[in-house]
């Protein structure tokens, strides 16, 4: 799964590169947001839940260990 | 005078939250610089958020799509709510848990121990300090000439209106000295007390009031064109190409013909005067030739800087356990998206509203920055002219904040307290050094700022490809045990000196369109150090077994 999900991460990297709608306006979404826009926004709200997956499948759980970790007040860790 | 009181208002609110927060100081450095290490998942979204977007999320988003296109949400926006968050999920919490575990309060700290070398320091601090010194003059001068220019009328028996033709400043504006000291002084003030958790809570706040005042602004400028499909359907009769990344033959252009006629008569009035009154020479719209794939695909790498920029670094540190950068992670993209959607579209429809037979923004108009706020000075009342100013404000104030206090602790923590020993500063000496050295870079920042360097706004972009072009370091230091000090010399320096050849190319940033191989420079710079880090590590020693042990750990 965490391999996926990077997968998935890189794939959207690709499809941002949309030269599919590089030279149109239409279909204008709403009748108000050309679709050029739209599909990056829609590219902003796929990273949103690409990252939101990476969350939960590649989370780096032994870095949690280190919530307990004390520091003292000069910053040092003890 | 509505808003220079919306605008007193807003800063009076700024103020209290500062005195509030300063109530919870601990009176320790590690509270000063780091909060404690305890912010929570909200406040260090708000704060991440409000420090990676400047004034530029606003005002910036709104004058590049007028001037290129619904393109630019692609180029700067989409791509950054990817590589953002990628460098808080693969770059911020590794090392929040390095600054964790071995006591970081700086980047140059984490550097100089995962590389073995002190002289690292010497080398990175100059660069890092003069990367973010013009953002700090950009922050100082944008404020100062926001509130000259919203403050017209205030105060006409106090000061007099000066200039001519768009640039002209009216009777009774707030003058540039004055207002850029007000918001250094709000500023310092909060960042003096509260250290950065004053900073922290004053982000939050400044976030929430720049998103609420961008939609509510994108709404009310909506109703006034007659609804968003009748400002939409403006710019597909007149000027389609900006709703879309090509420039077909048949395109009307209305707006360029329209700069066209007026640079050709003020060309006209220009050459019809004595050479030694003439001035300035005008200069002639570029003609809109669409944006090419590679320039935009080139523009992946600007947001990189992220990983590097020293105030990140420092409001990373300041989470209180790893799971805190979880929800910064996944809402950034989002957050980016609500600022940028209606700012882009705003833009793209400033090129083409009219009202009345006139076109909202004249013709001629050669400031891309100023749109929005002609759109709500045009189109809106001063209420929202003046909450728009205080959106404006809040925006650069979120930057400026962290800023200030990233170079005090740079300079307490790297110089002063590195070279005279750590044991030799108490924590209260660290506290007023850092202090101390606020109030020194506020104060040389203003001073700077009254030069009025115009050429600093076009350092902009040049200082993020400094910090994007050092991000192979920062990763490489934290994902490959094989990364040098060697190699982490030849990535910096190789950053340095290809930056500075390109640089020079442009004409010392003059030429904003500058592009190299058709790409934006910052590409060629990142290949560049990445090749060296990689090639000069390869052929050098390993780190010492300790040095590896301690940042790539077995057990973990």
């Amino acid at each position: 799964m965490r391999l996926f999900v990077y997968f998935l991460i890189v794939l959207l990297a690709i499809v941002h590169q949309d030269f599919w709608w590089w030279d149109t306006e239409k279909p204008l979404i709403g009748g108000v947001v050309p679709i050029g826009l739209a599909y990056h926004a829609l590219v902003s709200l796929a990273a949103a839940i690409l990252w939101g997956l990476a969350v939960k499948h590649c989370w780096p759980h032994d870095l949690d260990d280190d919530d307990a970790t004390t520091v003292s007040n000069d910053g040092a860790a003890s | 005078m509505t808003q220079f009181i919306i605008i007193c208002v807003y800063l009076a609110l700024l103020l209290g939250l500062g005195v509030l927060t300063s109530r919870m100081f601990k009176g320790t450095a590690a509270d000063y610089f780091l909060a404690s290490r305890g912010i929570g998942s909200f406040l260090l979204l708000m704060s991440l958020f409000g420090t990676t977007m400047t004034a530029f999320a606003l005002v910036g988003s709104t004058g590049e799509s007028f001037k290129e296109g619904i393109g630019v949400y692609g180029m700067m926006a989409s791509w950054s709510g990817i590589v953002h968050s990628a460098c808080f999920f693969l770059v911020g919490i590794k090392l929040w848990s390095f600054g964790k575990r071995f006591g970081y309060t700086t980047q140059i700290q984490f550097f100089r121990d995962r590389f073995e070398s002190d002289k690292l320091g010497v080398v990175l601090f100059p660069i890092l300090v003069g990367l973010i010194v013009p953002y700090l003059l950009i922050g100082v001068m944008a404020a100062g000439v926001t509130i000259e220019r919203s403050t017209g009328g205030a105060f006409p028996s106090f000061f007099a209106g000066h200039g001519v033709g768009p640039a002209a400043i009216p009777a009774g504006a707030i003058p540039f000295w004055l207002g850029s000291a007000g918001i250094c002084l709000v500023v310092l003030i909060y960042v003096f007390f509260g250290g950065v958790r004053g900073t922290a809570w004053a982000n939050a706040f400044q976030t929430i009031v720049f998103i609420i005042l961008g939609i509510v602004t994108f709404s009310v400028i909506s109703d006034e064109l007659g609804g968003a499909k009748a400002a939409t359907e403006m710019v597909l009769k007149d000027n389609p190409h900006v709703m879309r990344r090509t420039v077909r033959e048949d395109d009307p252009l209305t707006r360029y013909h329209g700069d066209h006629k007026v640079f050709e008569k003020r060309m006209a009035t220009w050459e019809s005067k004595p050479e030694s009154e003439r001035g300035a020479q005008p200069i002639a719209p570029h003609k809109p030739k669409g944006i090419s794939p590679l320039h935009f695909l080139s523009y992946m790498f600007i947001p990189l800087s992220v990983g590097m920029f020293p105030h990140l670094f420092q409001h990373w540190l300041t989470a209180k356990s790893a799971k805190s950068f979880k929800l910064s992670v996944i809402a950034h993209p989002l957050l980016i998206m609500i600022v940028w959607v209606p700012c882009v579209l705003v833009g793209a429809w400033a090129t083409s509203a009219v009202i009345d037979g006139k076109p909202v923004i004249p013709y001629g108009f050669s400031n891309p920055n100023a749109v929005l706020v002609k759109m709500v000075a045009a189109l809106t009342d001063p209420m929202l002219g003046g909450l728009l100013t205080a959106g404006i404000l809040a925006a650069i104030m979120s930057s400026l904040d962290s800023q200030f206090l990233c170079i005090g602790s740079m300079f307490t923590n790297d110089i002063v307290a590195h070279y005279a020993g750590r044991d030799r500063l108490t924590d209260k000496q660290r506290v007023l050094c850092g202090r101390i050295f606020v109030v020194i870079i506020v104060a040389a920042t203003y001073g700077l700022a009254q030069l009025r360097p115009g050429s600093v706004f076009t350092l902009g972009v040049w200082c993020f490809s400094g910090f994007a072009s050092l991000f192979p370091l920062v990763f490489a230091a934290v994902y490959w045990k094989r990364a040098t000090r060697a190699g982490a010399y030849a990535c910096v320096l190789t950053a340095a000196v290809v930056w500075w050849i390109l640089f020079a190319k442009s004409g010392y940033g003059s030429s904003r369109q500058f592009l190299f191989l058709d790409m934006m420079p910052v590409a060629t710079i990142v290949g560049a150090s990445t090749a060296a880090l990689v090639i000069v590590s390869l052929a050098t020693k390993a780190p010492s077994a300790e040095t590896v042990e301690r940042f790539f750990p077995k057990h973990k």
